[in-house]
C-alpha cells in the first residue's frame, strides 16, 4: 500500500506528460513549417504535382525521363501525381503548411499566393537556381519578363508555356454566314447576333465553378481595351476601383452577350473540357482560349473540325478605347514552381531541374505543338498552328495580363465563380463587380 | 461492483485512456480552433493578433449572413423532408407491407450506403441541361414544357439539392423510425381500433404520441446533421451558381484552405457550432414540456 500514492503520481505525471508531447507535437507543426535546408540526402523520387486540366507537362516530363534526362531519372525517377485545377491552391497550401511540397509542383492559380510562399521561403527563385546550374541561357528573357511582371518583380516559376491569348474561330461556320473577322467590339458583337440569328451558337466558354474563367477573361481584355493596358494595375494599386463607371461597363458589355444567350444554353453547366469540345466538334463559331490549347487544336481525336480550319484573330479594339489590338493577353500559363527547400540541399533534383531547362523546350514543341519560355534546339518541324502562336509572341511588344492576375485567392475565386452567372446573364455587371471589389477588400 | 466504481483509481484507469485519448483527438483541436478566431492569417503568412476582428468581420459580412440563410434553409427543406418522407415510409412498413416490407426496407435503403460523390454525380447527369439533356428534362420536354437549367440558378439548384438528400437519407430515418413504431404494443393499438379508432385518427392520437421519443431524437439527429451539411453540395454544385449555394460549412472550407485565413474560417466555424448548439438545446427543452404535459 506505500505504493498507492507513488502511483497516482505516477500517472498523473504520465497523462501530463503525454499531453504536453502531443500539445508541443501540434505546435511545432504549425509554427516551424518554414524548415530550413535538410540533411543534403537525396529524395527517393523526383515527384511532380500536376493538374488534370493540363496533359501537355504531365507528358513532356514524361518523354525527358524516357529520353534526355534518362540519367536524371535513373538516379532520382520521375513520380506524377495529378490534382483538379480547382482545388490546386488548396492543396499547395496545405502541403506548404505541413513543409510537405513536392520537388516541382504546378504554380497556384492566384499569382498572390505562389509570392506567398516564396516569402515564406518554400519556393525556390528561379533566376539564381538558373545561375547556379549555369542554365540561365535556356530561358527566353521575353518570358522572364512576363514572369516577373506577373510576380512583382520576383522569378518564381519555370516557363512550361509561354502563351498569348485572344479570340480563335472557327473559319467555316464564318464564312458560310458570311462574317468577316471581327477588328472592333462592335461588329464582334454584330456577328454573334447574325450566327445566333442564324441557329449557330456563337462563343463556347465554360462557366461551371472556378472554370469560369474563360469568361472574366473577357471582362479583363475589355477593360484592356477600353481604358489601356495598365487599367488593373490601377486597381491593385489602389487608384481605380473596380465597382468605378468605366470598369461596370465593362462587365455588363460581357453580361449584355450572357443576356443575349451567345454563351448558349448554361453555361453554368459548362466545364472547360466540354467548351473546348463543343468548339473542336464544330458546334459554336468561337472561342476564349490561351495558346496552351493548340496541342489540343493539333490533336486529331479531339478535332473534328481540323486544324486549319481554326483561326486566330486579336481580342478586338473598343470604339473610343485607350487599348489597341496589338497589346496581347500574354502569360506563362501553367508554369511549373520548385521547392526550395528540396532544391537547396538535393542534387540530383538540381541535376533534373538544368536537364529539364536545357530541354523542355525543345520536346514540348516537338511532341505537343506547345510554344514554352525555354529555349529551342534546331530541327524542330513545327505545325501552322504553332508557328502562328510563335509569330505573335514575337511581334508582341506590350502584353497585358488576366483579370485575376493581380487578385488575392479570395476575389480570385468570386471572379470566377461568378464567371458562368456573368454569361448566363443572371448577375449584372454591377453585381459581379461589386462582389468582386468587396473580396479584394480594398 | 460498488467497490469497484467507489474507488477513485478504479474509475482512473477504467476512465482515463478514453478521456485522454477524447481530449487529444476532440477537445485540444476545438480549443485550438477557439484560439485561431482571435487570429488572422494562415500557416504559409503567419498569425497575428486580431483581438476580435473576426467576430465583427463575421457580423457583418454579407458572404456569411447568405450561407447562414442558406443553411438554415436547407436544414428546416431537408429536416422536415426526411423525417416526414421517413415516417410515412416507416408507418408503410408497419401497417400496410408488415412482413413483406424487408424487400422494400432494404430498397429504400439502399442510397444511405452510396458514396455521397457517386449519388451527386447521378443527379447532376439526372437534372442535366447542357450539353447533353437529362432524363428530368427529357420527361418536362416530353410532356410539352420547357426544359429546365436546374444548376443555372441558385432556386433550382437548391430543389435538386434538398431532392437529393431527402432520397439519400430517407430510408435511415425510415428504419430509425420503424424501430420505433413496432415498439408500440399491440394491445394498445388493439384496444383503440375496438374503441372505434382507425386510419388517421389511429395515428393521430396513439402512434405519433407513443413514437414522440423516436420522432424528436430523429429530428435532433436530422437537423444537426443538415446544419453540417457539406459533402453532398460540394459534389453536387460546388456551393454554385457563383455562391448560390453555398451553407456556412462550405464558406468555412473556401475561407481557410482556399482563401488562406484560418482565423476567420475558425470564426464560422464557432459560430456554427453556436448554432447547432443553440437549435438542440431547443428540440431538447420543447421536447421535455411536451412530455411533461402529456
Amino acid at each position: 500500500m506505500i505504493s498507492m500514492h507513488k502511483r497516482h503520481r505516477l500517472v498523473a505525471v504520465g497523462v501530463a506528460g503525454a499531453l504536453t508531447l502531443a500539445l508541443s507535437a501540434c505546435s511545432s507543426g504549425s509554427t516551424s513549417s518554414s524548415a530550413s535546408g535538410g540533411s543534403g540526402k537525396t529524395a527517393a523520387n523526383l515527384n511532380f504535382l500536376g493538374i488534370n486540366e493540363n496533359k501537355t507537362i504531365a507528358a513532356t516530363l514524361t518523354t525527358l525521363s524516357k529520353n534526355e534526362c534518362k540519367a536524371e531519372n535513373a538516379a532520382q525517377p520521375l513520380k506524377i501525381s495529378n490534382q483538379a485545377q480547382g482545388t490546386l491552391d488548396q492543396q499547395l497550401q496545405l502541403l506548404a503548411g505541413q513543409g510537405a511540397l513536392p520537388q516541382l509542383f504546378i504554380a497556384a492559380n492566384a499569382p498572390s499566393l505562389t509570392q506567398q510562399l516564396a516569402t515564406q521561403g518554400s519556393v525556390q527563385d528561379v533566376s539564381s537556381a538558373l545561375d547556379k546550374l549555369g542554365v540561365s541561357g535556356d530561358v527566353l528573357p521575353a518570358a522572364t519578363s512576363v514572369i516577373k511582371n506577373l510576380y512583382n518583380g520576383k522569378d518564381l516559376v519555370l516557363p512550361t508555356e509561354l502563351n498569348i491569348e485572344g479570340i480563335w474561330y472557327n473559319k467555316k461556320i464564318l464564312s458560310d454566314n458570311g462574317i468577316q473577322v471581327p477588328t472592333t467590339w462592335s461588329e464582334l458583337v454584330a456577328a454573334f447576333a447574325k450566327l445566333k440569328a442564324a441557329g449557330v451558337q456563337p462563343i463556347s466558354q465554360a462557366g461551371k465553378g472556378g472554370d469560369g474563367w474563360g469568361v472574366t477573361r473577357w471582362v479583363g481584355d475589355y477593360i484592356a481595351r477600353d481604358l489601356g493596358p495598365t487599367a488593373l494595375q490601377d486597381v491593385r494599386d489602389g487608384k481605380a476601383k473596380l465597382t468605378d463607371a468605366p470598369y461596370v461597363a465593362a462587365a455588363n458589355a460581357i453580361a449584355d452577350l450572357g443576356k443575349q444567350g451567345y454563351f448558349g444554353p448554361s453555361p453554368t453547366s459548362i466545364d472547360y473540357t466540354t467548351a473546348l469540345n463543343t468548339f473542336l466538334t464544330g458546334k459554336a463559331a468561337f472561342i476564349y482560349m490561351g495558346s496552351w490549347a493548340v496541342s489540343d487544336f493539333t490533336s486529331a481525336t479531339e478535332n473534328k473540325i481540323g486544324a486549319d480550319n481554326i483561326g486566330f484573330m486579336h481580342f478586338p479594339t473598343v470604339d473610343g478605347g485607350k487599348g489597341t489590338a496589338d497589346q496581347m493577353p500574354a502569360n506563362v500559363g501553367t508554369a511549373v514552381a520548385i521547392s526550395a527547400k528540396d532544391f537547396a540541399s538535393d542534387t540530383a533534383t538540381q541535376a533534373w531541374v538544368s536537364c529539364i531547362v536545357k530541354n523542355y523546350g525543345t520536346v514540348a514543341l516537338r511532341d505537343s505543338g506547345q510554344v514554352t519560355g525555354f529555349t529551342v534546339g534546331s530541327g524542330v518541324t513545327v505545325s501552322p498552328l504553332s508557328k502562328l502562336v510563335q509569330d505573335e509572341i514575337a511581334k508582341t511588344t506590350t502584353s497585358i495580363l488576366w483579370f485575376e492576375a493581380y487578385f488575392s485567392a479570395k476575389a480570385t475565386t468570386t471572379s470566377q465563380n461568378d464567371g458562368g452567372l456573368l454569361a448566363s446573364g443572371q448577375l449584372s455587371g454591377a453585381d459581379f463587380m461589386s462582389q468582386v471589389q468587396a473580396d479584394l477588400g480594398s | 461492483m460498488n467497490r469497484v466504481l467507489g474507488d477513485k483509481r478504479a474509475i482512473l484507469v477504467l476512465l482515463g485512456p478514453a478521456l485522454l485519448v477524447y481530449s487529444l483527438v476532440m477537445l485540444a483541436p476545438m480549443l485550438w480552433s477557439l484560439g485561431y478566431t482571435m487570429f488572422s492569417g494562415s500557416v504559409i503568412t503567419g498569425f497575428s493578433w486580431a483581438g476580435t476582428k473576426n467576430f465583427s468581420t463575421l457580423l457583418h459580412d454579407p458572404a456569411a449572413r447568405a450561407a447562414l440563410v442558406f443553411t438554415l434553409k436547407y436544414a428546416v427543406v431537408v429536416t422536415v423532408g426526411q423525417v416526414a418522407v421517413g415516417y410515412l415510409l416507416s408507418l408503410l412498413y408497419v401497417f400496410f407491407l408488415r412482413r413483406a416490407s424487408g424487400l422494400i426496407r432494404t430498397l429504400v435503403f439502399f442510397p444511405v450506403v452510396l458514396p455521397t460523390v457517386a449519388v451527386a454525380l447521378l443527379f447532376q447527369k439526372f437534372f442535366e441541361f447542357a450539353p447533353q439533356t437529362g432524363p428530368v428534362n427529357s420527361l418536362l420536354e416530353a410532356l410539352g414544357m420547357h426544359g429546365v437549367d436546374w444548376f443555372g440558378s441558385a432556386g433550382t439548384a437548391f430543389v435538386v439539392i434538398a431532392v437529393m438528400d431527402i432520397w439519400r437519407s430517407m430510408g435511415f430515418y425510415a428504419v430509425l423510425l420503424y424501430a420505433g413504431l413496432v415498439d408500440i404494443p399491440e394491445e394498445v393499438l388493439e384496444s383503440a381500433r375496438i374503441d372505434g379508432a382507425s386510419g388517421t385518427r389511429l395515428v393521430r392520437s396513439i402512434v405519433l404520441p407513443l413514437s414522440l421519443p423516436v420522432l424528436v431524437s430523429s429530428i435532433i439527429f436530422s437537423i444537426n446533421g443538415t446544419l453540417k451539411v457539406f459533402d453532398s453540395i460540394y459534389a453536387l454544385t460546388g456551393g454554385g451558381p457563383g455562391s448560390g449555394s453555398t451553407p456556412l460549412t462550405l464558406l468555412m472550407y473556401r475561407t481557410s484552405f482556399f482563401y488562406g485565413d484560418y482565423g476567420y474560417g475558425a470564426t464560422i466555424a464557432f459560430g456554427l457550432t453556436l448554432l447547432s448548439l443553440v437549435v438542440t438545446l431547443f428540440i431538447f427543452r420543447a421536447n421535455r414540456r411536451d412530455v411533461t404535459e402529456a
